[in-house]
């Protein structure tokens, strides 16, 4: 899957490894919830970065303890109709601050990209080539906000108050 | 017969036995069996760019050849809308 | 009126470039239906029978006479001339074509309005009362707070893609206009012991094959914390609402399961894990939104002016008067409804040529502002009462005033099978028959407030459930058969209606409404109890008995 990370193209390094497979003895890899919670503790000791795909029907809170020495989360789109994964993502950044990597998984479309990394996203495995080198200009579709996310994104309600402030300063 | 809509301006739409399709219910290819809908529904799927939402519609053929839709529902959409617009003046 | 400012304006156009985009790519193959079609949903573009339908949005019910002509300026150069006013403050123009729209929407935007989200599995447009800022005893004009949640909830990275469509409305008088218990999210504006100004929560209502009406989750939310408890109940229905069916996928689904109470305990705990939130509204904040919002400069006037007592003489401006003309909370001015339910016609729909004159109308007459209810009625807000004779009078001119609002022809109605794919039977023509039996307005007098609603099919858009008589379209065998309930309504005393016996045929559904208009007539205890309170007084069986005693 073509990824962007950090609003660039990128090489994925991390190796999704099946549940039933043999995990490398280092390297980048990425497990499934299910394969990482049989022994956190032990994969954690592993040498090389861990990354684990969370489904959207299960609590983020379960993930909480290990995120600090988790190098990758990866949430899933099933279709990109099933927004669950925004809810878990604005959880992990800005309830639990977790700060590594937060990857878009499944279907993962341009026309959905903006919301996601609203939502704190920072790496989209996208499905299609076309809409990763659609992202420079995706991504710079919107330059007012009405919500405040974890993003840091000013919202239309903020600037008119710096603007108001600013105005009565004067 | 399937029909849908154009995905252009939503028109309804017939698909005729060239492969293609038209506006008009006379020129609409007619199956007979389930064999036939699928294939004939099938083929109409296959054009995602010109065609929204293919479906497998009744039609009644009088003396072999008046084709006249089967429901209400395909009456409606071929005939337009069964109403009155405009308020009678009072 | 809101003032949308450059920030409003450049958010409208970004998302008429982006949907101009997507337009293009639906159209070169690049996208499938498949992946257009949400992206157009959330756009407000359905596909009907014949054509594509467009949805606008009327925020709150509120629109500048400018906006007004903007939608009629749709109607006249990209559809057939005439729109369509829904139950939920919105527009539907029903023959628009998908390679023009994004052109529509630029036209739109210059205006200051837009499609987003008026369909399609998010925060739809939040509605309020049409009466809003002029009805006496209101506590508050809750158009501050729907735009705040209007702006709150569009384009809401977060809540975009929710198990089913979601939806709010705001009332904050004791009357509820806006039909709050039949939303997904009710609230009502009121006063604490303090005098603070928040909001009673209701959750779970809506209509449609599982009708609810909403639940109180909280007696009071104060107005700081309104987005970030509204936060918390979405967070929580985007986590566990259903999605593996799309008939139990809508928050009032889940609220049952879960019950009212486990329900409420879910959003708490979600809402005190978020504390003190960038969402907390502070006074500066809301103090920026209500400055938007400007207000007419009423004049000083006399509660009786001259023309009014003059014009009394004449029996159908008396008649209309009576019937469409209600009470401002300024002296001297009038709020005035304009029935688009004139006899034998589609109820709701407006020809441009009338939405232009009525925009001049606003101008003249209602300090440019025109208002749109959930009855499908469109609404002149702030009408002197020496201005009312000349008003009726050029109204008439448009077939604008008829006057029968809040009675027996005043229905309210979806679209139907004559527009609709969803649609089992047609309603449209159901509706002009009846407007045609009762087309005597004496007779409607007499007969008094009574509401039908109509809905084509069992998503209830035209609100069956909660019509005095609700009327419903189904299909057997073929032919179109229609349940008739009585006894429900939409207000503060909402309830659904009772079924009144098995479904009757297409031909015989005005006979079965003038059959039970009849009973009430012969039941009722005095003059001026309603429909609905007979029914609730003797329950369905004399109406029954009445109807079907021949059938």
């Amino acid at each position: 899957m073509p990824l962007v990370k950090n609003g660039k193209t990128a090489t994925d390094i991390f190796v999704h490894v099946a549940d039933g497979a043999q995990l490398p003895g280092d390297g980048a890899v990425l497990v499934s919830a299910a394969r990482f919670l049989e022994d956190p503790e032990g994969m954690l000791k592993r040498a090389g970065k861990l990354g684990v795909i969370w489904p959207n029907n299960r609590d983020v809170d379960d993930l909480v303890p290990y995120l600090d020495r988790l190098a990758v989360v990866a949430l899933v789109f099933p279709t990109f109709r099933d927004g669950r994964a925004y809810s878990q993502a604005r959880l992990l950044r800005e309830r639990y601050g977790y700060d590594g990597e937060l990857r878009a998984t499944g279907q993962v479309l341009r026309d959905q990209f903006m919301f996601m990394l609203r939502a704190g996203f920072d790496a989209l495995e996208a499905k299609k080539q076309s809409d990763v080198e659609a992202f420079a200009l995706t991504s710079k579709r919107y330059s007012v906000f009405y919500q405040p996310t974890g993003d840091g994104r000013l919202t239309a309600l903020h600037r008119r108050m710096q603007q108001r402030h600013s105005e009565s300063a004067r | 017969m399937v029909t849908a809509n154009r995905t252009a301006d939503g028109a309804v739409i017939y698909r005729n036995a060239a492969q293609g399709w038209s506006t008009d219910l006379s020129d609409a290819a007619i199956v007979r069996n389930v064999d036939e809908a699928r294939a004939l529904l099938a083929e109409a799927v296959a054009d995602d760019v010109g065609a929204v939402g293919p479906y497998i519609a009744p039609v009644s053929v009088k003396d072999g050849e008046t084709v006249k839709p089967g429901n209400l529902r395909e009456h409606i959409r071929q005939s337009g809308l069964t109403i009155d617009l405009l308020p009678v003046s009072a | 009126m809101y003032a949308y400012d450059e920030l409003d304006r450049t958010l409208l156009n970004e998302r008429v470039e982006e949907f101009r985009d997507q337009v293009k790519r639906r159209l070169s193959g690049e996208l499938t239906e498949d992946e257009f079609k949400m992206l157009r949903l959330q756009n407000g573009v359905y596909l009907q029978l014949h054509a594509y339908m467009f949805r606008v949005a009327i925020p709150y019910g509120t629109l500048s006479s400018k906006q007004l002509r903007g939608l009629a300026h749709v109607a006249r150069t990209y559809d057939r001339g005439y729109g369509h006013f829904t139950t939920r403050q919105n527009i539907q123009y029903n023959w628009i074509k998908l390679a023009e729209l994004p052109d529509a929407l630029a036209s739109l935007a210059e205006v200051g309005i837009h499609s987003m989200q008026t369909s399609g599995n998010n925060t739809r447009n939040v509605t309020s009362d049409q009466w809003a800022g002029v009805a006496p005893g209101e506590i508050e004009d809750p158009r501050i707070w729907s735009e705040l949640l209007r702006q709150y909830t569009t384009l809401h990275p977060e809540f975009s893609f929710l198990p089913r469509k979601f939806k709010f409305a705001i009332t904050a008088s004791a009357h509820d206009r806006a039909a709050i218990k039949i939303h997904d999210i009710g609230l009502r504006l009121h006063r604490n012991a303090q005098g603070e100004i928040g909001f009673e929560v209701l959750v779970g209502g809506g209509l449609g094959r599982t009708p609810f009406i909403a639940k109180t989750i909280r007696p009071f939310v104060h107005g700081r914390d309104l987005l970030s408890y509204v936060e918390a109940i979405l967070r929580v229905y985007n986590q566990y609402g259903r999605r593996d069916n799309i008939y139990k996928a809508r928050i009032k689904i889940l609220v049952h399961e879960l019950g009212v109470e486990k329900f409420a305990a879910e959003v708490e705990e979600e809402w005190r894990a978020m504390g003190e939130s960038a969402l907390t509204l502070d006074d500066g904040v809301i103090e920026e939104i209500r400055s938007r919002f400007s207000y007419p400069a009423y004049e000083k006037l006399p509660h009786m002016p001259e023309e009014l007592k003059k014009a009394a003489q004449v029996p159908p401006f008396e008649r209309w008067r009576r019937n469409s003309v209600f009470t401002h909370k300024v002296q001297g001015y009038s709020i005035v409804t304009i029935s688009l339910k004139p006899v034998g016609a589609p109820p709701g729909d407006a020809t441009a040529e009338q939405m232009d004159a009525l925009a001049d109308l606003a101008d003249k007459y209602s300090f440019g502002e025109i208002r749109v209810g959930h009855e499908q009625n469109l609404a002149l807000p702030h009408v002197a009462k020496r201005d009312l004779p000349a008003l009726w009078k050029a109204l008439d001119k448009l077939g604008l005033a008829t006057p029968n609002v809040n009675l027996v022809s005043d229905i309210i109605a979806c679209p139907g099978l004559d527009y609709c794919s969803l649609a089992n039977a047609r309603s449209i023509p159901i509706a002009q028959e009846l407007t045609r039996r009762f087309a005597n307005p004496d007779t409607a007098e007499l007969i008094g407030r009574l509401h039908i609603n109509i809905s084509g099919c069992i998503n209830a858009c035209g609100h069956h459930h909660v019509g005095h008589i609700g009327i419903l379209g189904v299909e057997k065998n073929g032919e179109e058969f229609y349940q008739i309930t009585i006894g429900g309504r939409a207000d503060e005393h909402a309830e659904l209606g009772m079924l009144i016996g098995p479904a009757v045929p297409y031909g015989e559904v005005a006979d079965v409404v003038e059959d039970i208009v009849e009973a009430y007539l012969a039941l009722r205890e005095r003059p001026d109890e309603l429909f609905v309170d007979t029914v609730k007084r003797l329950g369905v069986e004399p109406f029954k008995e009445r109807v079907y005693a021949t059938r």
